[in-house]
């Protein structure tokens, strides 16, 4: 009698307590996005695009610029080494006194130190760029021949064999986020690592970042990351005024960041 | 991408002036793509000018009626080219025709461009010269003769009736040709003024700036064509036809001038964020191109000229020096609009902060060659017309 009693105050413990401790392992994994979550308990489930919908947060305050993300960028993406092409980048912002704003792009290589005196410093930080993956994206609309498009879960992507290299959609993005691949001659950037997020695996510029200053998650789970990042940070978007509904969420962004 | 290529974009970052965004660095839209916009304009003018005489019954330009259309077809026939080289895959061009994106803009290019093609400009032609096609047929030696019968389309009939049926289709056919015209090349202008990321651009005056400059660049060019067409034949020119389209050039000049002041003044009033930049844009890298070859020798000089020879009593061959002079230099100014619109708006960052360059290519895809040739291939192509179809309406009586 006694023994089943003590048997049955264990459980009362345990049970909720390896629900939570097994909910923080997920967490912790970082599964909370795709795939296995739909349909975790079972089998598990085939893909459904439809089913997600990615977006990424970027937290300004917690980036230290070592540009890990881009250089995981190139090597994932096979994105040329030259200087001259990215799917993503890191900017430094510094601000002077006088209202002076000094940009560089530490993504190109080392920077000279253009401090002069680091008492005319009023702040600096960086910026980390890619594709906004907007809603309302203005190189899927002048596409020609429909070779840029919006998958139904929410990158935007080029398919390189049917792209004609116009580059109309180079001139249509305001944030310089698409190049001219050299090899393919087509239109190319960003795409939240297509080909690892329909695994269930995150962006490699995320996966790299050792501080968490990016953030990776599905808008439609609302036990998201991305969700969370949302709804705990005060959030600006890129070039807003141009109505391109960026999926790119900043939180302590600067009003000198174009 | 080869080692040259490379080699300069290194050397066009190093002239990078503040911050641009990385992939910016490259020039995309090159002066073939210069030579597009220019060679449209050209076509939309010189239809117009030919418009002149069939719709609003200006009898006097009469005389350049036959060498408007032939120099709107010989360069509509080029337009398609520079788009076409430019590509990065040229082989799948066609996919804009057979899955084109019904809201891109580019993609109506295909459309726009067969209907102006067949719709209008050989259909005009035809029934304008489908008369002397067959007089031709009839007159001259084999081969030729069978040439002329299958441009005829192998029609026969001159009876009154059919002439009177030809007369009427041209009517026709140029009331629908106008807007069209204006469709062929405000499009173009459609292209460049809906990019809402590029405020140098995204201006609702670029398809009409476009337009008013294709109507001067093209009368220009006609009139240009006219005089050196009757200089080689010794044929004297018909001074009172060229003092009334050197008229229409001028108001068409002054249109034009008055639309691109009202689009300057009107950024620099409204000052928005990009003003900053597009100053250090004219003033850095366009100053040259803009204000010496567009306004000063394109508009202002020309202007000037064309004022002396109207106002002061020049005899015929001073007057012929004087336009001649103007529509060369209004010419160039057109040439150097296409350049600041199409190159000036990628010569600095999206982000505002920094100035890039372009450096030309010589030979090369989409090189100043490649570039030089394709303007030159309309006036073989027209001189091949020309010999084909004559510039005047044939008067040999008809063997019946």
């Amino acid at each position: 009698m006694n023994e089943r009693r003590e048997f049955l105050k264990g459980a009362i413990v345990f049970f909720p307590a390896a629900g939570v401790l097994a909910a923080l392992a997920r967490e912790v994994a970082g599964r909370e996005a795709p795939a296995k979550d739909a349909g975790a308990k079972d089998a598990p489930k085939p893909y459904t695009p439809a089913d997600h919908f990615y977006g990424m947060g970027i937290e300004i305050d917690k980036c230290i610029g070592c540009n890990l993300c881009a250089v995981a960028c190139k090597a994932e993406n096979r994105v040329p080494d030259e200087p001259f092409y990215f799917r993503t980048w890191v900017e430094r912002y510094t601000i002077m006194r006088d209202g002076e704003v000094i940009v560089e792009n530490i993504s190109l290589g080392p920077q000279k130190e253009t401090m002069a005196d680091a008492r005319e410093v009023v702040r600096t930080f960086f910026v980390p760029k890619l594709c906004n993956q907007c809603q309302n994206p203005p190189c899927v609309q002048v596409c020609p021949v429909n070779a840029t498009f919006t998958t139904p879960d929410g990158a935007v992507i080029v398919d390189e064999t049917r792209c004609i290299g116009c580059r109309y959609c180079i001139q249509a993005c305001p944030y310089g986020a698409r190049y001219l691949h050299p090899a393919t001659r087509t239109a190319d950037k960003c795409t939240f690592c297509y080909q690892r997020i329909v695994k269930g695996l995150q962006p490699a510029c995320v996966e790299v970042c050792p501080t968490q200053a990016r953030i990776f998650g599905d808008l439609k789970s609302r036990a998201s990351r991305l969700v969370r990042f949302k709804r705990m940070n005060k959030i600006h978007v890129l070039k807003p005024q141009l109505n391109t509904e960026p999926k790119v969420y900043y939180a302590q962004l600067d009003g000198e960041v174009r | 991408m080869t080692a040259q290529a490379r080699e300069g974009l290194y050397e066009l970052l190093e002239q990078v002036t503040g911050f641009i965004y990385p992939n910016e660095i490259e020039i995309h839209w090159s002066i073939l793509i210069v030579v597009y916009p220019y060679v449209t304009g050209l076509v939309a003018g010189a239809f117009i000018l030919a418009s002149l005489v069939k719709v609003f019954a200006i009898k006097e330009v009469q005389p350049t009626y036959r060498l408007s259309l032939l120099t709107a077809l010989a360069f509509l026939l080029v337009a398609p080219l520079p788009l076409l080289l430019h590509l990065g895959q040229p082989q799948r061009f066609y996919e804009i025709l057979l899955t084109p994106n019904p809201s891109s803009a580019m993609a109506m290019f295909g459309f726009v461009y067969a209907w102006y093609l067949m719709g209008v400009l050989l259909l005009e032609i035809w029934f304008e010269y489908r008369r002397d096609l067959i007089v031709l047929a009839q007159t001259s030696r084999s081969p030729l003769n069978r040439v002329y019968r299958v441009l005829s389309l192998f029609s026969k009939d001159v009876s009154p009736e059919a002439l009177a049926f030809d007369r009427k289709a041209i009517q026709v056919i140029t009331i629908i040709g106008i807007p069209s015209a204006f469709l062929l090349h405000g499009y173009v202008g459609f292209i460049f003024g809906s990019v809402k990321a590029n405020p140098w651009w995204g201006s609702v005056l670029m398809p009409i700036v476009f337009l008013m400059s294709a109507i001067v660049s093209g009368i220009a060019l006609v009139i240009f064509l006219y005089m050196v067409l009757t200089a080689l034949r010794r044929e004297p020119i018909d001074m009172a036809c060229l003092d009334k389209i050197t008229s229409y050039l001028f108001y068409a000049v002054i249109v034009d001038f008055s639309l691109e002041a009202l689009d300057f003044i009107h950024r620099l009033y409204q000052s928005e964020e990009s003003v900053k930049i597009l100053g250090k844009l004219i003033t850095h890298k366009l100053f040259l191109s803009l204000f010496v070859i567009q306004i000063l020798l394109g508009m202002f000089i020309p202007l000037g000229i064309l004022v002396l020879a109207k106002a002061r009593g020049f005899n015929d061959d001073l007057r012929k020096l004087l336009y001649f002079t103007a529509v060369i230099l209004i010419q160039i100014g057109i040439f150097a609009t296409r350049w600041n619109v199409v190159i000036g708006g990628q010569l600095f960052s999206k982000s505002f902060r920094g100035l890039m360059a372009y450096k030309m290519e010589v030979m090369g895809l989409e090189g100043l060659v490649a570039a030089l040739v394709l303007l030159a291939l309309p006036f073989v192509i027209l001189a091949v017309l020309i010999r084909l179809l004559p510039t005047t309406r044939l008067e040999e009586p008809l063997t019946p």
